[in-house]
């Protein structure tokens, strides 16, 4: 039996790693100002929200936990969990890495919205745009969150700016997802009944179809914060600080101790998040559902 | 030929199709073939085939037929919400597929609005947000919206829930803010989506004849929807019954009751006689008299006469159900001349909450006294009078 039908034949050869290399140069060298705009824009982004949070005093901090806690789940037991949680990050001596990573983590979060939910609004407009969409947004969500770093480190360089734009990319999906499904789900006859009352197309959005389709875009927001915060772990390998940097340097000197402190930090900040969007998104939808 | 300023709407030739192959499928059509083979031939739905109809203004004017018939297609193609594949559509003598944007605005915000079957409400507004809805697309200032929507909801009998969310109301309800929705605007034309099919047969009668009123009073031409018959024929000044996309028969009530057109009507007529749906639970009142048997003659000769009645139940004190006293017998029994007991008629007609009306209806032509409606323990629940068994036909 001849050779290639066991082997894969080896003169079969496709290439596709040398095309993206050259278009990668070519953007670093052509469009160096735009991506030093974007830089620059980012960093400013990021300082202001650092600028914000480290003036947050930590009891306030833990205040407005308790405060937005209680009213979403109306029960102080749920307030007074989650607040000694946030409690345990400071008593862990993590409190300091903790404001970076929320400042990553809100940045890229706020990035993501401003994309994603008006590409979202389009997609759901048209329905050859969303089959050209759809498997675009797939690629994105599925593709290991690690190859997003190269491109961002190459053309930002490196530390917090090029994560923001890494983590965006990654934490973009489900946002533009969930907002074109939302509306798109929303019940055909109150979309009629807008459109029967005269409104124009503007008016029925965002009058009608927007606020129907809140609590699926709420659930397209919460979960583009969860990609956020699995992403700034990952952001370390291309020098972000904050709790990643944490975890990877626990990694390199295998201090085991050191790795799930700062680990167990980040699903705390993950699970009151986490809680305080799905009740928000459960007060929309008591007022939707009928 | 009428008079045409009474015209308000007038359907020429309306069509419409669904599907790619709209060309060929008017040709079959057109030499004959019916919609199950253009369907198959050509992937083409044809909900409307060539309906032409008018209305006159301020009447009500009644498509009926069964679910797929294009009924709900030809409504939301007088406001446009559906684009007509041909035909014309004349407002006032004008053609509103000839609108340009604005106009079309216009004519959905100032001339014609609709009322839909799940209401089509907007739940994350209360319920004066609703009403006001249409004031607010058009641009009326938010104090002068409210005070027309207060008026309005008002007007369908909703004071006192303007603030309240959908999701609070009954279906009743709900379908009153609906219409109120559809009169804030002030329209000329509201067209109704079988506005009244998702309610229990109560509601639906309660608010039918509301919308009765509210049309004398505002005089609005109206475009009603309906698949019941009983309905068609309570709302409607005309009526035009719709198979396969096409109407079969247009007629006043009346006429159309006395000679249908061919047998599919005459079924259609004939197959939802009120009797068989409606069951005593949905006619049957709250007595408003009831006698112990421990009151005495002249407790029970107040009580009567408080209520002006000349005859009221007795029951024991488990509210089961013992007898009829007339008023004339409570009479002789204050006088002495017979004993309570005696006096009480114990040989009287009862019947269930779900007996259906149709069954009760020879036992309530020969009734004498009003019929106790009780429950499987004898007790008391409601009592029906000879005249809600036989309006409730009508």
């Amino acid at each position: 039996m001849p050779d290639w039908l066991i082997n894969f034949p080896s003169n079969i050869k496709l290439n596709i790693s040398d095309p993206i290399d050259r278009f990668i140069d070519y953007l670093i060298t052509e469009w160096d100002v735009f991506f030093d705009a974007i830089t620059s824009g980012l960093r400013v982004l990021l300082n202001s929200i650092g600028y914000v949070i480290d003036r947050i005093p930590w009891w306030l901090l833990l205040a407005i936990v308790f405060v937005l806690t209680w009213r979403m789940s109306k029960k102080i037991g749920k307030a007074i969990l989650y607040s000694l949680l946030v409690f345990a990050i400071g008593a862990m001596g993590l409190w300091g890495l903790m404001n970076i990573t929320l400042t990553i983590i809100i940045a890229s979060v706020i990035i993501s919205i401003i994309i994603g939910f008006p590409t979202g609004v389009l997609v759901s407009a048209s329905d050859r745009l969303n089959s050209f969409v759809r498997p675009i947004l797939d690629t994105m969500q599925t593709m290991p969150s690690f190859v997003y770093l190269i491109p961002a480190a190459m053309l930002l360089g490196l530390g917090n700016v090029p994560a923001v734009l890494a983590t965006t990319i990654y934490a973009v999906p489900p946002l533009i997802r969930l907002t074109s499904h939302g509306i798109r789900q929303v019940d055909s006859e109150v979309v009629e009944a807008a459109t029967a009352f005269g409104s124009t197309k503007w008016q029925s959005l965002i009058k009608v179809k927007i606020p129907q389709a809140m609590p699926t875009i709420m659930t397209g927001v919460n979960q583009t914060i969860m990609m956020a915060i699995s992403m700034v772990v990952t952001g370390s390998m291309i020098g972000v600080t904050g709790l990643g940097q944490e975890v990877l340097i626990s990694i390199n000197r295998l201090q085991a101790g050191r790795g799930f402190t700062a680990g167990i930090a980040i699903v705390i900040i993950a699970i009151v998040i986490d809680r305080l969007t799905q009740g928000i998104i459960k007060k929309g939808e008591a007022a939707i559902e009928e | 030929m009428k008079n045409n300023e009474n015209i308000v709407l007038e359907v020429k030739n309306l069509s419409k199709l669904f599907g790619k192959n709209k060309v060929p499928a008017f040709e079959m059509m057109k030499s004959g073939s019916d919609k199950k083979e253009v369907a198959k031939k050509l992937g083409v739905t044809v909900a409307v085939n060539d309906v032409s109809f008018q209305v006159e203004r301020g009447k009500i004017f009644v498509l009926i037929g069964l679910s797929g018939s294009g009924k709900s297609t030809v409504v939301r193609c007088l406001n446009l919400l559906q684009k007509p594949t041909s035909g014309d559509i004349l407002f006032e003598g004008k053609s509103i597929l000839k609108f340009d944007k604005k106009e079309l605005l216009e004519y959905r915000r100032h001339k014609v609005s609709m009322v839909f079957q799940s209401f089509g409400l907007m739940s994350h507004r209360n319920v004066l947000e609703n009403v006001a809805y249409g004031l607010e697309v058009r641009g009326t200032k938010k104090a002068e919206r409210e005070e027309r929507a207060r008026e309005i909801i008002k007007m369908v009998g909703l004071e006192g829930w303007e603030d309240m969310n959908i999701s609070q109301l009954s279906g009743g309800m709900r379908q009153r803010v609906g219409i109120a929705r559809a009169l804030a605007n002030d329209p000329d034309i509201l067209l109704m989506d079988e506005p009244f099919s998702a309610l229990d047969p109560l509601v639906r009668q309660d608010m039918q004849f509301e919308l009765l009123s509210i049309q004398k009073k505002l005089n609005k031409t109206v475009v009603f929807i309906t698949h019941d018959i009983n309905e068609a024929f309570k709302l409607g000044d005309m009526v035009a019954i719709m198979k396969d996309g096409k109407i079969i028969q247009m007629d006043t009530p009346e006429n159309m009751a006395s000679n249908p057109a061919n047998e599919y009507v005459e079924n259609f007529i004939n197959s939802a006689d009120k009797g068989q749906i409606y069951s005593v639970k949905h006619i049957m009142q709250t007595p408003s008299c009831m006698i112990r048997t421990k009151d005495g003659a002249n407790n029970a000769l107040k009580q009567m006469r408080d209520h002006s009645v000349s005859s009221a139940y007795v029951v024991g004190d488990k509210l089961e159900l013992i007898g009829i006293l007339t008023i004339d017998d409570a009479m002789s029994v204050r006088t002495g001349k017979i004993s309570m007991q005696d006096a009480i008629i114990r040989d009287i007609l009862t019947t269930s909450e779900d007996t259906l009306i149709s069954d009760l209806l020879s036992v309530a032509a020969s009734a004498k006294y009003p019929i106790a409606v009780v429950d499987e323990e004898n007790r008391l629940k409601g009592i029906v009078s000879k005249a809600a068994v036989l309006s409730s036909l009508v």
